[in-house]
């Protein structure tokens, strides 16, 4: 197994591995969409979707019964539903970038993927190995790079549907971005002067941003959350403005755009706009569990290792240090926090409710641009002084 | 591999490129140059020069053709006949076609072209502290000089479109 795998050509091995990502992505992005119907629905104490099985899956005791409360077949039922309805083609659109605007929102959002660190395992020397695609030292800067090319999705699907409302969704869209952008990079450049001590090679490497979360003693197992909490406030605000997310909600604004930029979009594109979505706020959220919560470490002050030595003297089993048992739990507890983020983005899509287009501007331009910038000179001072004194 | 993905990228480049300009559609001539800026990004990865291209990618794919596009809509150009080629911009394109044809003939007269040396070039990759470095040391005045125009811009923008109060405006 590992021989045939080892034999592949590098780009056979680079394509499997991005489709097997792909595959849990894309589905998770689905799961997401009915997390937040469920979610929702709890958030305002009614059942949700509840309804749908399987044929015959009913006489399954306890178990099918409860399945269908929780509506996971509603996933299923959707995704065949996009599947198979027929796709109307308005006779007023542009035809090419009609068509090019879903794929464009779901290339960048897969794209970010392959420089995201998702887990980790102990080589024989005992480094940690991050587990990602294509491990690059401009790492957070490709993402920011690549997923910047987003935009371009909603302002082309907007114009290409030549009707009111997408037009002023996609204007929205674009303007918004383009603002919150500048506070989403300046919000992290006080992790990356953190870790990139004088002496070091400079990196923007979000695995190494990991690395020295997990150091030994207070200050290395402290996660950047408690560290820099503004940055992390200020890059967690950004991120909802940039995922299109409620209270950031103007490019779709249901109120008053119908449904924004893909007010004219139906059946399986439509649906491409939402996974693209909901994946562009897992890698989102990854990006801030890598940043802020300590990646795949477990607890503030609990490094993966010391998790993993602390289980293997518990059960005194062999299988606890195996790389692929720690690779696995690595991933889980990534995937955990991840997840815990998505919750907390649907539960303030129905805690804030949504601001008004000039709201926005003030807030990303006047607000939140100056506190990133006040957040990083202060952060520079800081550390110039604290590794001038430990020097 | 590497001399495919090379000329495919310069293909793209300079397909693009040429799109840019052959267009009538400014929409669609700015995808081209959207385009036309992640084949030149594919280029600098193929030079090693990841920061650059990334860079690339994120202030002038990412945010200023966009901006365009932005503006292009908000003018809405659809419809409206493009415009001639004017005197001076024939003058001007064959003056630079002449510096470009110029500056291939260089490189045809002198025969080949030396290949730096990458050990000895500052700043490979994706190596941030020696751009840095070189960005306030030994560039500090040019990039305060690039910096100072743009605001002198932005000012200029800001005043030029500073809306004139009048009375009947206010509520």
């Amino acid at each position: 197994m590992i021989d045939f795998w080892s034999n592949l050509h590098p780009v056979v091995q680079g394509l499997l591995k991005g489709l097997a990502v792909i595959l849990v992505i894309f589905p998770l992005a689905g799961a997401c969409s009915l997390a937040e119907r469920k979610i929702s629905a709890w958030m305002q104490r009614r059942p949700g979707p509840n309804r749908a099985i399987v044929p015959w899956f009913a006489y399954v005791p306890f178990l099918g019964r409860f399945l269908q409360r929780l509506g996971v077949f509603h996933l299923i039922a959707d995704g065949a539903k996009f599947l198979f309805k027929e796709e109307p083609m308005p006779g007023h659109v542009n035809k090419l970038y009609y068509v090019l605007a879903p794929a464009l929102a779901m290339m960048p959002a897969f794209a970010t993927v392959t420089v995201v660190p998702f887990g980790a395992y102990f080589n024989a020397a005992g480094d940690a190995v991050p587990l990602m695609l294509a491990n690059v030292d401009v790492g957070l800067l490709a993402v920011f790079a690549v997923s910047s090319l987003g935009v371009y999705s909603l302002i082309l699907a907007g114009w290409a549907s030549n009707s009111k409302y997408p037009f002023l969704g996609g204007i929205r869209a674009s303007a918004q971005l383009i603002s919150y952008e500048l506070s989403l990079t300046l919000s992290v450049v006080p992790v990356f002067l953190w870790i990139n001590a004088p002496g070091t090679p400079g990196t923007m490497s979000l695995a190494k941003v990991v690395e020295f979360q997990s150091l030994p003693g207070f200050w290395g197992g402290t996660w950047f959350l408690f560290l820099m909490p503004l940055s992390a406030f200020i890059f967690l605000v950004a991120l909802f403005a940039e995922t299109n997310r409620l209270p950031f909600d103007m490019a779709e604004s249901e109120a008053d755009l119908v449904g924004g930029f893909h007010t004219e979009y139906g059946a399986f594109k439509w649906s491409l706009f939402f996974v693209a979505e909901y994946s562009n706020m897992l890698v989102g959220s990854g990006v801030f569990a890598l940043l802020f919560l300590g990646g795949w470490n477990p607890l503030p002050w609990l490094p993966l290792a010391d998790f993993v030595g602390w289980l293997h003297h518990l059960t005194g089993a062999a299988w606890t240090i195996h790389p692929l048992f720690v690779g696995l739990l690595s991933i889980a507890i990534f995937l955990g926090k991840v997840l815990g983020l998505i919750f907390v983005f649907m539960w303030v899509r129905w805690t804030v409710p949504r601001f008004r287009y000039d709201q926005i501007m003030k807030l990303g331009w006047q607000k939140l641009l100056p506190l990133a910038i006040a957040n990083l000179i202060f952060y520079a001072l800081a550390i110039a002084l604290i590794q001038q004194s430990a020097s | 591999m590497a001399p495919i993905l090379f000329h495919l990228f310069a293909f793209l480049t300079v397909a693009a490129a040429v799109g840019v300009v052959a267009n009538k559609n400014a929409v669609n001539a700015a995808m081209c140059l959207l385009l036309c800026l992640v084949g030149v990004a594919g280029l600098f990865v193929q030079l090693d020069a990841y920061l650059l291209a990334f860079l690339l990618l994120l202030v002038y794919a990412g945010a200023i053709v966009a901006l365009f596009l932005f503006i292009i809509m908000l003018l809405d150009m659809q419809g409206r006949p493009a415009w001639g080629f004017q005197k001076l911009a024939t003058l001007a394109s064959l003056v630079a076609l002449g510096l470009l044809l110029a500056g291939l003939g260089s490189f045809v007269a002198r025969g080949q072209l030396e290949a730096p040396n990458p050990n000895a070039t500052e700043g490979v990759g994706a190596a941030l502290k020696p751009y840095a470095y070189q960005l306030f040391t030994t560039y500090l005045l040019p990039v305060q000089v690039m910096g100072f125009l743009l605001l002198i811009a932005m000012l200029g923008v800001i005043v030029l479109s500073r809306k004139v109060d009048r009375p009947e405006d206010t509520p």
